[in-house]
């Protein structure tokens, strides 16, 4: 184990929604190499305390990756420069002494500030609740084994679906777009059979829902590069297909009545 | 004012009693349901399938979550898999025995009734997350897949790579977030909940305070179900996510719900050890990786060669030498144990000495790297990124940690607290794994709670109380509890003492820790029962919290967080102490064989412990479920 020296964290505060915010830099001394970059932070915060100040907002839960809690957009990149890796994860000694680290919260329009580093996601519930399921009901459910999954298509799923919500892609987005995170979604529901019934009306209200909130994609691929999780900017493609098609068939539905 | 404190298990055969209840249960007409509230508190596994499917059935639902959005609650972290008694590998399974296993891994602390009805659901359980679109790992044919995992000889449990707790978890928000989509289900996000409010002795609502604004609000209900997770953050390091606490259970059992067997906590044995002093948590590795890792220390103490240079008989593969059935899937309460007695014998592996070896090398000789890869590579990496180690080239080094709580508020068949209309089910009760939980049952407890047993259960509360009135939020108890809670956290800010909360939960846990943790003693028991009401004190004191209550303040959040930290880790203490026997989780020193193996008192501790409030964690009344054991005979746990 080393130590890390003379840090200094350049930090974005905040005290609300309303105000304007501003950087301030706090040094930092003596952090372990085995310490994550939030452990430093609390290291930070606690003497703070010590100081009488305010401590740093920040969000964070799980510390393992998974909840998709955390954020910040350290040296301009969300998740820091560790690639497929969310910031509780990212560890100090992906750093060296004597530099200055700028922290930051999620800049996009769609994830208003609502303290210091905090930001409010909330939209990405709203785009899930718009048809980012599948309509099963507790107690109806027909045995496991009934619906065979093919190997593949179940992995391609699973690997849409690690999906952790943190909302990277649209920090990381030069247009603040959040096509990965629900691309992630409608991809891991519609290539599984059992999302098959609601595959068009999901995708249809997803986007449309979407569209409310975040910016339009033009495919610059900053939101793979960002992903804690590394999904793939596919799921876009299939998201894309999948709208298009159910406007067709809508369409049709249309002139039926 | 005690309560008798009766299961309400219904009689019958074991395997009749589920279907006879639900057969008798009061039922409420789908007409009906929209005239009643439910409250649920927390959108884990339990909160989040209880709400949507108390919401589907008709009933109105206000769901609440201290977190951003309910996907995050901890479930999300469960690594390893879920058990079903599905036999869908025709290895012997059955509900019975995974009933059988899951009473004897808890050591036969548990309520046999409700064991036997979570195997039970066990298997529509799975259905149903199948049918939510849960993506679990398959066979080539398009089957479901199985490991094994400790504790059991059959292969039933399902998973989905090492992320079945957050696949689960997001199948159950999905059906949340659709029925708060169709308006069903009004979400309260950033929302702690701060009291319960008890009206003509029974549970009318709660209090909750706006983690953004800091304001303090009401929330009446006929009914209020707490899904608010376990208390393993007592012990500061543990597995658990940052924000875990136990204020919700605690606020209630100051409000008169019995709290049981907070003794009964799971030392994990994979969770990779301490790096050094600054750090907030701990991070499990999945019991899974024992399937296919051999766990050993070098013979002798104080050897540093590097794994690789020690050869063969020079290894103690200790789980193996010593529980030849199970090796090294020996249940974790047994696994953690070993572990800690391999390093206080000073032959502990890693910089600080403070870890065991759980070594792949056979493995991937054996089945290769790209199987191995295929089965733990999401784990491998983890772990490459926080200790900066590869485990395809050096065994990882894993040593216990605090990671479950089976101990929580007491409650009946029905999952009713000692307070009438106020639930508990998951993590947060006492009911399903005895003294130790075996693996993957958490998210099979939370998930039966949520689905199957609630939703049936709580019309039996709600049907006589058709078109009656019920206390409004202009009731003064309502007014009191928010001006308690208004009192509480002024109070924190103006302490003004030198102290940050985090450095008194630093103090706090490591006392639980050192004489609450694997292994109790009487003596460290008194110990830390003359330390903490001392430590408590100086917090109470010399608190330092910063900022205001008026806007986001994540110390002050803090601050009542570890308040009730201080209390219950009172009552573990005690109740470790009243508890003079070894079981399970619980062991004490005084209590074990020849071997150094846990020995039971069947004949004076076969009962729950559930502690009743007085004002003082000091002074609580220790009450006593008997447990009665028609369906399985009461044996010695082996597992050699």
């Amino acid at each position: 184990m080393t130590h890390l020296t003379n840090l200094t964290l350049k930090i974005w505060r905040q005290s609300g929604p309303d105000d304007g915010g501003h950087f301030e830099s706090y040094k930092v001394d003596e952090i372990s190499d085995e310490a994550s970059f939030l452990e430093m932070l609390d290291v930070l915060n606690e003497r703070l305390i010590n100081e009488g100040q305010e401590a740093v907002v920040f969000d964070h839960d799980c510390r393992e990756g998974i909840c998709g809690t955390c954020s910040l957009m350290i040296d301009g990149v969300a998740h820091g420069p560790q690639r497929g890796t969310a910031t509780c994860q990212l560890h100090m000694r992906k750093f060296t002494s004597n530099v200055e680290i700028v922290v930051e919260p999620w800049r996009a329009t769609g994830f208003p500030i609502i303290k210091d580093l905090m930001t409010d996601r909330a939209a990405l519930d709203r785009i899930v609740e718009a048809g980012g399921y599948i309509t099963a009901p507790t107690g109806g459910a027909p045995d496991a084994n009934l619906i065979p999954v093919a190997k593949p298509v179940a992995d391609a799923a699973m690997d849409a679906a690690e999906c952790i919500g943190c909302g990277a892609c649209v920090a990381a987005c030069p247009n603040g777009a959040a096509n990965l995170f629900t691309g992630a979604k409608i991809t891991h529901l519609n290539l599984l059979p059992q999302g098959q019934a609601e595959r068009f009306s999901r995708a249809e209200a997803m986007v449309e829902k979407m569209e409310e909130y975040f910016g339009s994609c033009t495919n610059h691929g900053e939101c793979e590069a960002a992903c804690p999780k590394s999904i793939s900017i596919d799921v876009i493609a299939l998201m894309n297909a999948d709208y298009l098609k159910s406007k067709i068939k809508n369409r049709k539905s249309l002139s039926r009545t | 004012m005690s309560v008798d404190l009766v299961s309400k298990t219904p009689e019958g055969p074991i395997a009749d009693k589920w279907e006879s209840y639900k057969e008798d249960a009061k039922l409420v007409n789908p007409n009906n349901k929209r005239k009643f509230k439910v409250l649920v508190i927390g959108t884990g596994l339990a909160g989040a399938s209880a709400a949507a499917t108390l919401a589907e059935l008709g009933y109105q639902v206000d769901a609440f979550t201290f977190h951003d959005s309910p996907r995050r609650a901890h479930s999300i972290a469960a690594q390893g898999g879920i058990n079903a008694a599905k036999n869908y590998h025709y290895d012997g399974d059955s509900v019975h025995r995974l009933f059988y296993d899951t009473v004897k891994g808890g050591d036969f602390r548990s309520r046999e009734s409700n064991v036997h009805r979570l195997a039970e659901v066990s298997v529509n359980i799975i259905d149903q997350m199948v049918a939510q679109g849960v993506p679990f790992a398959r066979e080539y044919g398009g089957m479901l897949d199985n490991r094994s995992f400790g504790g059991a000889q059959v292969s039933r449990t399902f998973y989905a790579r090492g992320q079945t707790g957050q696949q689960l978890l997001l199948g159950a928000y999905q059906q949340l977030a659709r029925q708060i989509g169709l308006g069903n289900v009004r979400l309260f996000n950033r929302v702690e909940l701060i009291d319960t409010v008890v009206i003509d002795g029974k549970c009318a609502g709660i209090v909750t305070r706006d983690l953004i604004n800091g304001e303090i609000q009401s929330h009446a209900g006929h009914a209020t179900v707490l899904c608010t997770g376990g208390y393993g953050n007592a012990f500061f390091l543990s597995t658990n996510a940052m924000n875990c606490n136990v204020t919700a259970a605690w606020r209630a059992h100051q409000r008169g719900a019995y709290f049981a067997n907070p003794c009964y906590t799971q030392i994990h044995p994979t969770c990779i050890p301490q790096s050094d002093d600054t750090q907030s948590k701990l991070t499990l590795m999945s019991e899974s990786l024992r399937n296919d890792g051999r766990v050993w220390v070098p013979k002798t103490p104080g050897d540093e060669r590097p794994a690789a240079q020690i050869p063969e008989p020079e290894r103690d593969y200790y789980l193996e030498r010593m529980y030849p059935s199970y090796g090294n899937l020996a249940p974790r309460d047994i696994a953690s144990r070993a572990a800690k007695r391999a390093v206080d014998s000073g032959r502990g592996v890693g910089p600080l000495k403070n870890g065991v070896n759980l070594d792949f090398a056979d493995s991937i000789g054996r089945l290769g790297r790209d199987v191995v890869e295929e089965r733990y590579g999401n784990l491998f990496e983890m772990y490459e990124r926080i200790t900066g180690e590869n485990p395809y080239q050096t065994p990882m080094r894993i040593y216990p940690a605090s990671h479950y709580t089976m101990g929580g508020l007491w409650v009946d068949y029905e999952l009713m607290t000692t307070i009438p209309g106020l639930y508990c089910a998951g993590e947060a009760n006492f009911s399903d794994h005895g003294a130790n939980r075996l693996g993957a049952s958490a998210l099979m407890q939370g998930l039966a709670d949520g689905y199957f047993v609630l939703p049936a259960t709580i019309g039996n509360y709600l049907a006589p109380m058709l078109n009656k009135p019920t206390p409004g939020l202009d009731h003064p108890e309502f007014k009191a509890a928010e001006a308690a809670a208004r009192a509480r956290f002024q109070g924190y800010l103006d302490i003004k003492g030198t102290r940050s909360p985090d450095h008194f939960h630093r103090e706090l846990g490591k006392i639980i820790w050192d004489y609450c943790g694997m292994e109790r003693t009487e003596q460290g028991l008194e110990k830390a029962l003359s330390e903490l009401p001392a430590l408590y004190d100086e917090f109470k004191k010399d608190l330092r919290v910063t900022g205001s209550g008026a806007s986001t303040n994540q110390t002050l959040e803090k601050a009542g967080r570890v308040d009730d930290f201080f209390q219950l880790g009172m009552l573990m203490c005690r109740d470790a102490l009243e508890r003079r026997e070894s079981c399970g989780g619980h062991f004490r020193v005084e209590y074990q064989d020849e071997e150094g193996e846990a020995k039971r008192d069947d004949e004076h501790f076969a009962h729950v412990a559930a502690w009743e409030w007085t004002g003082d964690p000091m002074n609580a009344i220790r009450n006593v479920e008997e447990l009665d054991f028609e369906a399985v005979h009461l044996a010695t746990r082996s597992y050699k």
